[in-house]
């Protein structure tokens, strides 16, 4: 525990505490933007490196993992997309491994990364990205700037306009059809940003909850939780890739 | 819990993951993986191509073995046929010169015999004379006995 977390309430916040910089909107966190593109990093490091040595020979086993990894997400996207965008594969490639790899940092100790940091002067350090608000929306809001824009060039400026005052009740209902649209186009990155956040953020809270108990019995609950948790991470990082699809197919395809 | 200026570090971060991984990691490796799926198709194409080919060989070797089995059946046969002609016609012309000679000897026999039988002939007509010269003696006129004789001899 640190030097906060006298109490539980206080070891609470503490764990919730960016290490910020700036003032106002202009706040930067920095730790979920230093885990964040380190991670990122990692990932492109792994991949490039399996796609430098990609042979059609016997594979090794890092290109053995690379590949699984490309021709699942190859295959869900054949399936749920049809059209030809070459963007679409390697954008779910980099949502699912980068988005697992932040929910991935929730499997660490909760004490553990903040412990070491503090040895170097660093107060907050809160480790996995994806219960930073600002990151699962930043992910989410792209995937919406992606799905206009794909819309606007696929169907042109005349047809989407149309399509956004005329579906799905015809022409005569126009101010309601739009009324409808902007609530779906905001419902899909508020659901796909707040079903990251809120999943990775309740695992973290309960990962602390339990930091709170007695070191004896803390593993009773906590490796259940943890061996839980690989589903959920798996599983969240999964369903973002995937409806990421969904939407921009639907931004290709015409109603 | 603000957003802030962190959202967009995020979404910078995420446009600069995705262009990369567009541009160098999922070509290559997408592209290897096309290479092996179509070598491994390959490969199991000529495999079986290689089976139907050996199917395709066994076959023609049975049949030219059975070829040349009936061949070398009719080569034998021919050769028996021919060994029989060969006999046959051996025995032919033994029998031909066995027939020949056969005659020829009897002619010479003949011959033998007949000459035998001539100087036997003079020799008894010799003889005859002699004995009748002896029994007669001196009394004998040759001249007139000569006819008497050669009727004799006639009579052999």
């Amino acid at each position: 525990m640190s030097e906060t977390g006298h109490s539980a309430t206080g070891y609470i916040i503490h764990h919730l505490t960016n290490l910020k910089v700036g003032e106002g909107f202009w706040t930067l966190h920095l730790d979920t933007m230093f885990f964040s593109i380190a991670l990122g990093a990692f990932f492109l490091w792994l991949f490039m490196k399996a796609a430098k040595s990609a042979t059609s020979d016997v594979p090794g086993p890092l290109q053995n993992l690379c590949e699984i990894l490309v021709e699942f997400v190859d295959t869900q996207v054949k399936d749920s997309f049809h059209g030809h965008n070459p963007v679409i594969a390697p954008l779910a490639l980099t949502i699912f491994v980068w988005v697992f790899l932040w929910n991935f940092m929730d499997l660490f100790p909760v004490d553990l990364l903040p412990s070491i940091a503090a040895l170097f002067g660093i107060p907050y350090l809160r480790t996995v990205p994806s219960t930073d608000l600002n990151s699962t929306f930043g992910l989410s809001i792209s995937v919406l700037l992606l799905l206009y824009y794909y819309s606007f060039k696929v169907k042109g400026p005349v047809h989407f306009t149309m399509e956004i005052l005329t579906h799905p009740f015809g022409k005569w209902f126009m101010p309601f059809n739009l009324l409808l649209r902007i609530v779906e186009d905001l419902a899909k990155p508020i659901s796909l940003g707040l079903r990251l956040f809120g999943n990775l953020y309740a695992g973290e809270l309960i990962f602390i909850l339990i930091a709170l108990l007695p070191w004896w019995v803390q593993f009773v609950l906590g490796w259940p939780w943890a061996v839980f948790h690989i589903l959920i991470i798996t599983l969240q990082a999964f369903i973002f890739m995937v409806l990421t699809i969904v939407y921009l197919s639907m931004a290709h395809e015409d109603h | 819990m603000n957003f802030n200026a962190t959202l967009i570090g995020q979404m910078i971060t995420f446009g600069l993951l995705v262009l990369f991984t567009m541009k160098f990691v999922w070509p290559p490796i997408i592209r290897a993986m096309q290479e092996r799926q179509k070598r491994i198709a390959d490969g199991l194409a000529s495999a079986e191509r290689g089976v139907r080919e050996q199917e395709l060989a066994k076959a023609k070797a049975s049949q030219l073995l059975k070829e040349a089995k009936q061949q070398a059946a009719e080569i034998v046969a021919q050769a028996h046929k021919r060994a029989n002609e060969i006999i046959e016609q051996s025995k032919q012309e033994a029998r031909t010169e066995g027939d020949r000679q056969l005659v020829a000897a009897k002619a010479e026999i003949e011959q033998e015999a007949n000459r035998a039988r001539e100087q036997l002939r003079s020799q008894v007509v010799s003889l005859a004379i002699a004995g009748a010269s002896k029994v007669l003696k001196r009394e004998v006129d040759e001249a007139a006995n000569a006819a008497m004789l050669d009727d004799l001899v006639a009579e052999l």
